[in-house]
């Protein structure tokens, strides 16, 4: 019986046990009113737009070896497995070479 | 099954694409949209807040179902999971109306996203009519195709969109859906006359009219190109086009798309007083 | 000409527009086909934008759209309903060599591509507080947990609550590259992750593959058995309780 089981057979009942780690929700809100929150956007729709922009013509990809974009957003710094410390930016030398 | 027993025809009054950002305001007040339009494939989920909010919704208002990706005129077979969701969808709501687009989106395993065009021949038109015959089938209730919006000619095409439309619905039985933004957008970039268009058009067959903003743009000529982008208000020809359609017709339901950068609901609900504007003018 | 080579010529804008589209005097379509491929790659990128909303933060706004780009071109959708578009992410993150050095961005995608399904799934009732209250030990013990179908569990070596935390709701950034456990719960609409401690990942694993509570527990280490089942009742995670042949 693992440990939590002995405590709890100790306790005498999970009602006991469980009463400090349960906190009973706030009085139930009606179905409609749980609709209220963020939904997220449907993503079908009948028209995408915005015109002849360069989105589905561009022809700088990968594969065309014209990729110069370097991730740039919120950067976690962090302690890598191995042990390192570093800001993400500061791993290019982890990229294989060539 | 949901009680749609009142709520089985869309009345002729404006109605509006259900966004959901817009549920609360919908409850409080809706005022003038008396129906709503959803796209069929956003609630093809199993559950969650989607479902809800439509069950909500349907107690109150006329739904009409709007599919965007049956993918109609495509050269493949339908697909049946797809088909099999549209059913489902359907039966569990008892929608007032059923729509899709003349447009093909799908092609193999793929799923392009996007109203692709094709060439109005009696080739495509027999495979359009298999397809729309499978649907109404399969789905159990009769639908509304959609006139498109489009940006190139086929050489390919020799009958003209109207009788290709006309010819569906005499051998399917199926109505039709006339959006007069598409009218406009489709015959500017054909250099057409639109009046001439909605003059010629089957009124008799249209179930549902829809309304929508559009993006200027030129081809490699300078000639106006129009695009249907749904991301701004309806621009004064389109009213003017649109009020030119109901006084031949008489009044619709009158749906205003609005798909991309989604306004608040007063921009909204500005639009569908201008529609009821001109529906009051007509039936007076 | 072919939907096959309409189709061709739409992902990839080095071929020649299809012969046979042209504009209303007869000249070649040019700009014109181009609004169709324009459509479906700025309607696509938008939905795996909507989809990825940390990993958009992660890599930055341009660099997303044009990896999003990438993606489009190597996983179109297979299927109409684009809800679901995005299963191939963490695959592509893993193959994208820009991408490498930020280990994990791909369990960050199934995190982000596991709160969507949660959002989307079946609704179910769950058991009342007092249900579970009502077990002595050993009838719990022999009892299985059915567990809710918005439920989503996500292991990691990564510390991806912290990461996604982090981004969603602005709390500190992750200092060490520990791993981490992730439940997503929906207690009515809305899924949210919770980092889970060590050892009752295996535990909730085992639960949902349909285990008794005691083989569950012996799935994995240790862990605060009391204070996860005060998790899953507060997340109304629990929707049925199966008393097992023990009294």
């Amino acid at each position: 019986m693992s440990h939590s089981m002995k405590t709890l057979a100790v306790a005498g009942s999970l009602a006991a046990a469980l009463s400090a780690h349960f906190v009973t929700p706030a009085a139930a809100q009606d179905d409609k009113e749980k609709c209220f929150g963020v939904a997220l956007a449907g993503q079908n729709d009948c028209a995408a737009g915005p015109g002849t922009t360069c989105a589905g013509t561009s022809k700088v990809d990968y594969q065309g070896n014209a990729w110069k974009l370097v991730p740039a957003g919120t950067c976690a710094t962090m302690e890598l497995p191995d042990g390192r410390m570093g800001a993400l930016e500061a791993l290019d030398r982890d990229l294989p070479q060539g | 099954m949901l009680d749609q027993s009142a709520k089985r025809e869309l009345p002729p009054r404006p109605g509006i694409g259900y966004k959901p950002q817009h549920f609360s305001n919908i409850l409080q007040d809706a005022e003038p949209v008396k129906w709503l339009e959803i796209h069929a494939e956003n609630y093809m989920g199993d559950g969650g807040r989607p479902l809800a909010q439509l069950r909500h919704l349907a107690e109150r208002f006329p739904i009409s179902v709007h599919g965007v990706g049956l993918s109609i005129g495509g050269e493949g077979p339908l697909n049946r999971d797809h088909l099999a969701r549209l059913k489902h969808l359907c039966d569990w709501l008892d929608p007032a109306s059923f729509s899709e687009h003349l447009a093909w989106s799908t092609h193999g395993a793929e799923f392009l996203n996007d109203l692709l065009p094709l060439p109005y021949t009696p080739e495509t038109l027999s495979r359009v009519v298999d397809h729309i015959d499978e649907v109404q089938d399969h789905v159990g209730r009769r639908m509304l195709l959609e006139n498109p919006s489009v940006y190139v000619n086929f050489t390919e095409t020799n009958m003209g969109e109207i009788e290709f439309l006309t010819e569906i619905a005499k051998r399917t039985g199926c109505g039709l859906l006339l959006d007069v933004n598409n009218v406009y957008v489709s015959c500017t970039n054909r250099q057409t006359n639109p009046y001439d268009y909605i003059d010629r058009f089957p009124h008799n067959l249209v179930g549902e009219i829809h309304l929508g903003g559009h993006d200027e743009d030129t081809d490699d000529m300078g000639a106006p190109l129009l695009i249907d982008a749904h991301g701004s208000e309806v621009v004064d020809p389109v009213w003017q086009l649109y009020a030119h359609t109901i006084t031949k017709s008489g009044p619709k339901p009158t749906l205003i798309e609005w798909d991309n950068d989604v306004p608040d609901w007063p921009v909204l609900a500005e639009e569908a007083n201008r529609a009821a504007r001109i529906l009051d003018k007509v039936i007076a | 000409m072919s939907q096959t080579e309409f189709r061709a010529a739409l992902l990839d804008p080095e071929r020649p527009v299809p012969a046979g589209l042209t504009d209303p005097q007869g000249r070649p379509a040019g700009r014109r086909f181009d609004v169709y491929r324009n459509n479906v790659t700025v309607s696509l990128t938008e939905a795996l934008r909507q989809a990825f909303p940390v990993i958009r933060k992660l890599v930055g706004e341009e660099f997303f759209t044009a990896m999003a780009r990438e993606h489009v071109r190597a996983h179109p959708p297979t299927s109409p309903m684009m809800m679901h578009y995005g299963r191939n992410m963490p695959v592509f993150l893993e193959n994208f060599p820009p991408v490498q050095h930020l280990g994990y961005l791909p369990d960050i995608a199934r995190l982000e591509l596991a709160l969507r399904e949660s959002y989307h799934a079946t609704d179910a009732a769950p058991v009342p507080a007092e249900a579970l209250q009502a077990l002595s030990a050993d009838v719990l013990t022999a009892s299985r947990l059915m567990l809710a179908p918005s439920i989503r569990l996500i292991r990691s070596r990564w510390p991806i609550h912290a990461i996604w935390s982090a981004n969603m709701r602005g709390t500190d950034a992750p200092k060490a590259a520990v791993a981490e456990d992730v439940l997503i719960a929906r207690p009515d609409y809305d899924p949210e992750p919770h980092c889970l401690p060590d050892g009752a990942a295996p535990f909730i694993a085992a639960l949902i593959g349909g285990e008794t509570v005691a083989d569950a527990l012996e799935a994995g280490p240790e862990f605060d058995l009391i204070a996860m089942l005060g998790l899953l009742l507060a997340t109304r995670a629990i929707v049925e309780i199966t008393p097992g042949d023990k009294t």
